[in-house]
């Protein structure tokens, strides 16, 4: 059972989506529970696999016992072992935070969302826990899939603001097919690490670099990586609020994380930074990506949408950490991934329990707010501070990473935008919180009496999950020196 | 230069069917009709993979006679894998395209119309 | 150097941490039972403090690491005598401040009580983090928690002014946190520590053209939390807090651990051989010196109490980091001194503002005329106060000034014996009126003459800090050989050279 758990992270969630169907077919009610269960036990397998690769290193699982190259082959090194339990923990906070909202918002399709839920999460852990190209691919649709219909759900904007989405999805996702297509015509390898043995003799050749090019235009797409990030904010403003708080913080770290492993593992180092710009270029747009997400963040009303643009503005922050090529921007990048998950979870959580309390989300009708739900906005002063880079919230120590990492690279401009990106980060979540804690008014200030506090506090199944991502922002930060030297500093990808 | 397209005429058309494809997806206005850019789009990449296994005179990769190593001559056979491949992603493909017409369909509901620019105006 | 593990630094910053939690889940309903959580941790804060002190006396280094950071710095508390000193002062007066606020607060009806405490025990937590902080990371941290917690309180009011105030507070500081974490990071990437050492650890580090540009913007950064000119402006901007705030803003913490972190970055990360060597000790010591000056004619153009108070801390703050710099042992021994004897002056000019605002709802100089009669224990002790902020013995500014002026002399530097007296000249200048009109001027719309006094909840603490400013400046060892806490730390950069 313990060396079947690489599959297991996948095949539970797959199972338990028709265990679901069935149950919740039979009765609505079954379903939230079938699911908790579900993610409950693929979390369980994905820290028997960190603790696998961890005691005693690599875990290659052939599916069906085919030999790699030709079959299909499960690779759990420390990059992925350390971004799977990210994804199962947060899929299992966002689990169990839906039950209000979806009874709330979905009230008819409960069976259906559950279903979806898990599809989705099983798609992003079997991007993350595959080693073939093509099976990544296939992944990659899963997950999108999964993604439009769960967007579909959404409020009145939503299945046009999901249709935009699966165009560009689709681009997406055809692009990254066809730069599967080329790598293999040039090799006939679809394996990752059969590869990253076969590439380098070929790093001449041109289809090579047209198979490179399909890649970071199909990721950059998927990864919403600013000028192709159009789809992001329409989609996740317009799900509901479980979905936006589980694709949010997700979508874009998997992303990511395909980013780092194609350009530094199947692609070596030295042919993404040194042959190709790729590396500088990802760096510019990056830079571009989070001041202008920032910036649009600014011009914003609605918080959630506001959000979805500092969301943008983080994939820059991920992808200039993998751009800088180097090791240090690079542990910023991967330290980003579980933090800005976190940070992600924590605030697209809050502004769901907002609309579930409280209707709207406009900032400017946000007031009184910390009366009515404390804690809730607590954790969003929290995750907040992290955003803006304050320590010690985890958000400033990948910061720090990043920052030293473009110093390393002696990318002064790069250290400016993180840098002003931080103040812009500032003044936008400042202007939030001013508008929900103080109140300006031109003299004594007349205790409002008739509002009880806490009185209108998330339920239990909303507030604890947002606790529990509040608690994991202020304490990650602290413990990132521990992350860092026992598992980051060996998911780095040789070459660094 | 004529031979050049002559000879890899397949991959021309797989470019000219994706440039196709392509336009609809982004340029035109009705949403039906970016579904069956999309559709155009995903044939062609089938076509390329098709393409990259294609051989003149090649034959199914079925062991019809005989056993033992004399059978197996990899040179005539079209390699079977693109074509598995396609299988898997035709399969995504119809995937896709249920999902964007059932999209379409919650769309019309909504706003009793499938061309984009009416569908912003109302959405404002 | 000895150096002993030590958890107690730990508790001290913990310790009001837990109490902040307390005090925000006892809440309004229980008035009493919240306030004395801030008056019980206050107090324990200030034992376990106190408790470290003949360590540090005996030449020991109390030591507390907590975590690793990032390779080579980790979050450490490292109590040096320095260290010492500043959270011996920062929880002494977080004492009285304490029962100030509560008879404040209490005085004034303030709303967001709850908030108003809370954040207050979070600043006291984030200025002993400051103060026992072992190496650049470890400060900065304390410093941003500094930052955030204090935008609440400059915000108290909730007025259209506060708001303002507390963006400009903000902007400033966030802004000055940036610069800072830029330099922490190219420090680490030049070094690969950050961890303090008496008479600095960049030495043969970079080139003198990099270490130029990083000193020039550490001092920039902790520059706008210690209001060095032209940093200063939102100083005066955050009067609009509460005038416990603001004493805490003035004497304890904030602007306090700008100037600590300016003195860390002078002595502890760049240290006097790599200053002397780069020539940029004069340099600041001048930028110091005109800060110094300008800052005391524009304390003359105000007539807002609180505002004429600002303008003196920025010019008294001017005149530590100019000690600093100027890298003689009495020098910084006073410069170091004045920290502290300035935070006992400068606490008992707000306590003493606050005391008439609570009082009478006076805020401007033009009004206090002849209200020393009606409030004679507070204007006392503004008297005593001010005394001692212009350098009269026997308060105890006397003692940081006449150590100051010797270690001008010292440094062959007379131009700066004549900015001290200058600016001693300008605070007489500033001061006096106020003192001599509330005593003797008549009225302008009839007041009580007869003794009737703040609260005694506010008038008590600013009578002791008034009186312990007197102690310092007799016996300057009385309480903890704090003087010696001063001497030793600069004796301690200095044997470096």
């Amino acid at each position: 059972m313990m060396l079947q758990a690489p599959v297991l992270i996948v095949v539970i969630p797959l199972m338990f989506t028709f265990v679901a169907l069935i149950f919740g077919l039979w009765k609505k009610g079954l379903c939230y529970p079938i699911v908790l269960i579900a993610l409950s036990l693929s979390f369980l397998a994905t820290l028997q696999t960190l603790n696998i690769v961890i005691t005693s290193g690599i875990i290659h699982y052939r599916l069906g016992n085919w030999n790699p190259p030709w079959g299909i082959e499960y690779v759990v090194d420390y990059l992925n072992a350390f971004v799977l339990p990210v994804i199962s923990f947060v899929a299992i906070m966002v689990a169990i935070y839906s039950k209000k909202s979806v009874e709330k918002e979905l009230s008819d399709k409960v069976v259906y969302f559950y279903c979806i839920f898990l599809l989705q999460v099983t798609g992003f852990l079997g991007i993350t826990v595959t080693g073939d190209m093509f099976n990544l691919y296939v992944f990659l649709e899963i997950a999108s899939l999964a993604g439009y219909a769960l967007i579909t759900m959404g409020e009145d904007g939503a299945p046009f603001a999901s249709f935009n989405y699966l165009i560009f999805g689709t681009i997406g996702a055809c692009f990254y097919l066809l730069g599967v297509g080329y790598l293999y015509a040039a090799t006939g390898s679809l394996n990752m690490a059969d590869l990253a043995r076969l590439l380098p003799d070929l790093y001449g050749s041109k289809v090579i670099l047209v198979g490179f090019s399909f890649f970071m235009v199909g990721l950059a797409i998927k990864m919403a990586l600013f000028p192709l990030h159009v789809w992001l904010p329409d989609a996740y403003t317009y799900a509901p609020s479980s979905v936006s708080a589980l694709l949010a913080p997700l979508m874009t770290k998997v992303g990511a994380y395909v980013l780092i492993r194609v350009i530094y593992t199947v692609f070596k180092p030295y042919f993404s930074i040194e042959i190709l710009p790729a590396a500088t270029i990802l760096c510019w747009i990056a830079a571009a990506a989070i001041i202008f997400g920032a910036a649009m963040a600014l011009a914003q009303t609605d918080l959630k949408r506001m959000l979805t643009y500092i969301l943008v503005s983080e994939v820059g922050y991920l992808a200039l950490g993998v751009g800088l090529g180097n090791r240090n921007g690079l542990t910023g990048a991967i330290l980003h991934i579980l933090n800005d998950a976190f940070m992600m979870l924590a605030l697209f959580m809050v502004v769901g329990a907002i609309m579930y309390r409280h209707g709207g989300r406009r900032i400017s009708e946000l007031r009184y707010l910390h009366k009515k739900m404390p804690f809730t906005m607590a954790v969003f002063v929290v995750a907040a501070l992290s955003v803006i880079g304050i320590p010690p919230t985890c958000g400033f120590f990948s910061k720090w990473y990043l920052i030293l990492g473009a110093i390393n690279a002696h990318g002064w401009i790069f250290v400016a935008v993180l840098l002003a990106s931080s103040l812009l980060n500032a003044i936008l979540f400042f202007r939030v919180i001013e508008n929900i804690y103080l109140e300006p008014h031109d003299g004594d200030i007349v205790e409002n009496h008739d509002m009880v506090a806490g009185a209108e506090e998330s339920p239990l199944t909303m507030l604890v999950p947002i606790l529990i991502a509040g608690a994991g922002i202020l304490s990650l930060g602290v413990l990132s020196g521990k992350i860092i030297s026992t598992i980051i500093q060996f998911a780095i990808p040789a070459g660094f | 230069m004529f031979d050049l397209i002559i000879s890899k005429y397949n991959y021309w058309i797989y470019i000219i069917l994706m440039m196709i494809g392509f336009y609809a997806m982004i340029g035109k206005k009705n949403l039906v009709k970016k579904i069956i850019g999309m559709n155009i789009f995903q044939t062609a990449i089938i076509l390329f993979f098709i393409s990259t296994a294609s051989k003149k005179g090649g034959t199914l990769p079925i062991i019809m006679h005989g056993h033992g190593a004399h059978a197996v001559k990899a040179a005539s056979y079209i390699n079977p894998l693109p074509h598995v491949l396609m299988l898997t992603a035709i399969v995504v493909m119809v995937s896709t395209l249920g999902v964007a017409l059932a999209i379409v369909i919650q769309i019309y509901r909504r706003y009793n119309t499938l061309e984009e620019n009416e569908i912003l105006r109302l959405n404002k | 150097m000895e150096t002993i593990v030590s958890i107690r630094p730990l508790l001290a910053v913990l310790v009001t941490l837990v109490a902040a939690l307390l005090i925000i889940f006892t809440g309004e309903k229980h008035r009493n039972l919240r306030e004395f959580w801030t008056i019980l941790a206050s107090l324990l804060k200030f034992s376990i403090v106190i408790s470290m002190v003949p360590f540090v006396l005996d030449g020991k280094i109390l030591k507390y690491t907590i975590i690793a950071l990032t390779p080579g710095v980790s979050l450490q508390f490292r109590v040096d005598q320095f260290g010492m000193f500043f959270g011996v002062l920062a929880s002494a007066l977080w004492i009285l401040t304490s029962v100030y606020s509560i008879g404040y607060v209490r005085g004034l009806n303030e709303h967001a009580q709850t908030r108003y405490f809370f954040n207050f025990a979070i600043c006291l937590s984030a200025t002993m983090g400051i103060a026992f902080a072992g190496n650049l990371l470890t400060l900065f941290i304390f410093y941003e928690i500094l930052t955030v917690a204090t935008y609440p309180l400059v915000a108290h009011k909730e007025t259209e002014e506060a708001i303002i105030g507390g963006r400009k507070y903000l902007v400033y500081t966030l802004t000055a946190g940036i610069v800072i974490l830029f330099a922490t990071i190219f420090i680490y990437s030049l070094t690969g520590s950050l961890d303090f050492k008496a008479g600095g650890f960049l030495l043969g580090k970079g080139s003198s053209a990099t270490l130029t540009f990083l000193f020039v913007i550490l001092i920039l950064g902790f520059g706008v939390k210690a209001a060095l000119m032209p940093m200063h402006e939102w100083l005066p901007t955050a009067m609009v807090a509460p005038t416990p705030v603001s004493a805490l803003l003035h004497a304890v913490a904030v602007v306090k651990a700008g100037v600590f972190g300016c003195l860390r970055v002078i002595l502890y990360v760049f240290g006097p051989v790599l200053l002397h060597k780069l020539d940029l000790w004069l340099i600041l010591a001048y930028f110091a010196a005109f800060t110094v000056i300008v800052s005391g004619l524009y304390a003359l153009a105000q007539d807002n109490l609180k505002r004429r108070l600002a303008f003196s801390t920025i010019n008294n703050l001017a005149i530590i980091v100019m000690g600093a710099s100027l890298l003689s042992p009495n020098s910084i021994t006073g410069g170091i001194f004045h920290i502290g004897s300035h935070g006992f002056m400068k606490i008992t000019l707000f306590f003493v503002a606050g005391a008439i605002y609570v009082k009478t709802h006076k805020e401007n100089i033009s009004e206090l005329d002849g209200l020393g009669r009606q409030m004679p224990l507070t204007f006392g002790a503004f008297a005593i106060a001010a005394m001692g902020v212009a350098g009269t013995p026997p308060v105890c500014g006397f003692i940081s000034k006449w150590y100051l002026a010797i270690g001008a002399l010292e440094a062959k530097q007379v131009v700066f014996l004549f900015v001290l007296l200058i600016s001693a000249l300008l605070d007489i200048a500033y001061f006096f009126p106020i003192i001599f009109n509330a005593f003797f001027k008549s009225p302008k719309e009839p007041v009580n003459p007869h003794f009737n006094e703040a609260p005694m909840r506010m008038v008590v603490p600013l009578m002791i800090t008034a009186i312990i400013s007197l102690i310092l400046g007799i016996f300057p060892n009385a309480f903890f050989n704090f003087f010696n806490l001063a001497s030793m730390a600069a004796g301690r950069i200095l044997g470096g050279m």
